[in-house]
């Protein structure tokens, strides 16, 4: 059996405070580019798409479904070592993004590829939470 | 524009160096390489010097050593790719006629600072999830499994076939061949990706001279390589959706390289390629146009990848077999590309090759789909 997964608060920066503190209300917030419409992941101050600064804050669903992962047998950084087997996985979500976190809350060896899953967050006690995802 | 030729090539033998410098091992391959190439310290104009973690002035010390100061050094760092862009800036000074003999060296000494494997950037939005370079690959292998079919006994085969070479290569990290059965028993790192499947932690150095036409035939060795193309591509920007089994920017660099050369992908003789992991051999091979998407584990399992196979890759046992001494690593591709030609690989030689490639790749940054990424294509 596998150890729970380290809850590290997490480097936070001017441009992605509104992100983590949303996660805190138990919100994942991507960005929307007002000028060309493009959902962007991860969130930055300009749009990849187009180049232009104007990007807002949208309320994600929490709800997708399993790109890829793999289960995690060995990692020598602290908090993680102790912590496997667990999964790192890219989850698509419903909004369009493949983002980038843990399936927890089942056994490693039950995750396939397209498996519905919806967001959870663990709190860091910091003022923010770590995304990650569990079975819908 | 002025041709360019590898008249020298100059390797260390890669692996754990516990009792030599990175400055030691870079000085041994760029005076290797200079005998090879029959020149004098004095004749060498300019230097281009590719690591990653060997801190400042890394050429500075081992061109020192080695004998080679006053001229311009320019360090480079491009991830995995630090030291095929030092050939790629080297190449470039002379196409441009500025310099007619230059020097590209690739040097790391790591075995002393890491024990495993890399992490990402922990200021990423993404860092804190766990994620290690084998993790980025293992997620890819997953879904080239679930796109096309492919099986783990399929990516244990590419690791054996590489470890089989190295075997044959007496610079190479690892002396002994390894069956896949073998491969499928070492300890799983990520799911699939055994140990076996991961290039190992190395130190080592190598070192190419490269010349204009005018000194190649002035100097008249009947030796000379010439580099057909040098191309050196980054990541494009990722909106969202990182792309898994496809290779934009291998298959960009690629291109320009066929494009660049006048040789297509169809006239590659043999390949040496960035296999990090099992699965990146796949990804490369199919990102550069050399087997059809989907199908190289396939294929290398009926044997097509083999020294004496179709179309053979990595015969100098690769990442996997060889060693994976970061900043050296583009530049010893380069050095096995240019034996080969010259009939020099020994027990490895595969027979009438006249046309190799050499690709590296480098690194994941976050929002882009890779640090950087180098194809080089050589012709006797
Ligand atoms: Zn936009």
């Amino acid at each position: 059996m596998s150890g729970a997964l380290p809850v590290p608060a997490p480097a936070v920066f001017p441009e992605t405070a509104p992100f983590w503190e949303a996660t805190a209300r138990g919100k994942l917030l991507l960005s929307r580019c007002e000028d060309c419409g493009a959902v962007i992941w991860y969130p930055r101050p300009l749009c990849p798409a187009c180049g232009r600064p104007r990007v807002s804050w949208v309320e994600a669903s929490g709800r997708g479904s399993v790109y890829s992962f793999t289960v995690v047998h060995r990692n020598a950084v602290d908090g993680y070592r102790e912590a496997v087997p667990y999964v790192v996985a890219y989850v698509e979500l419903e909004e369009g993004p493949r983002v980038l976190t843990n399936i927890v809350g089942c056994d490693p060896e039950a995750v396939t590829i397209g498996m519905p899953v919806s967001a959870t967050f663990d709190d860091t006690g910091h003022g923010s939470a770590l995304f990650r995802f569990r079975p819908a | 524009m002025d041709d360019v030729y590898v008249l020298g090539a100059g390797m260390t033998p890669f692996g754990k160096h516990p009792d030599r410098t990175a400055a030691d091992l870079g000085a041994a391959a760029v005076l290797e390489a200079l005998d090879d190439a029959g020149v004098a310290l004095a004749d060498i104009e300019a230097a281009w010097v590719g690591s990653v973690f060997q801190g400042m002035a890394m050429g500075q010390r081992a061109l020192g050593d080695g004998g080679i100061s006053g001229i311009p050094i320019t360090n480079v760092e491009n991830a995995c790719s630090s030291g095929s862009t030092a050939i790629w800036d080297a190449a470039m000074s002379i196409r441009a006629g500025v310099y007619e003999v230059v020097i590209a060296l690739g040097v790391e000494h790591l075995t002393g600072q890491f024990r495993g494997a890399f992490t990402p950037d922990e200021s990423d939005i993404e860092a804190q999830r766990g994620l290690t370079m084998p993790s980025v690959y293992a997620m890819r292998a997953q879904r080239h499994f679930a796109e096309f079919g492919t099986t783990t006994e399929q990516l244990a085969a590419i690791a054996s076939k590489n470890k089989r070479n190295a075997a044959l290569n007496p610079l190479a990290q690892f002396k002994k061949p390894v069956t896949v059965e073998e491969v499928l028993a070492s300890r799983m790192i990520a799911d699939p990706l055994h140990l076996q499947e991961c290039a190992p932690v190395s130190d080592g150095a190598s070192a190419v001279v490269l010349v204009s036409k005018a000194k190649r035939d002035q100097l008249g060795r009947g030796r000379a390589i010439r580099l057909a193309a040098s191309v050196l591509k980054s990541g494009r920007k990722e909106v969202g959706l990182p792309e898994m089994t496809f290779e934009d920017l291998t298959h960009r660099a690629a291109e320009e390289a066929y494009a660049v050369s006048g040789i297509g992908p169809e006239e590659i003789r043999f390949a040496e390629v960035h296999d990090c992991f099992s699965i990146a051999e796949a990804l490369r091979v199919e990102g550069l146009g050399l087997f059809p998407r989907g199908e190289y584990p396939a294929r290398v399992v009926k044997g097509e990848a083999d020294l004496d196979g179709r179309l053979p890759v990595n015969g100098s046992g690769g990442l996997l077999g060889k060693g994976h001494p970061l900043g050296a690593t583009g530049v010893a591709q380069v050095v096995e590309v240019v034996r080969q030609l010259r009939g020099e690989a020994g027990d490895r030689q595969i027979p009438g090759a006249k046309v190799g490639l050499a690709h590296c790749r480098g690194g994941k940054a976050q929002g882009v789909e890779g640090t950087a990424c180098t194809v080089n294509i050589l012709t006797v």
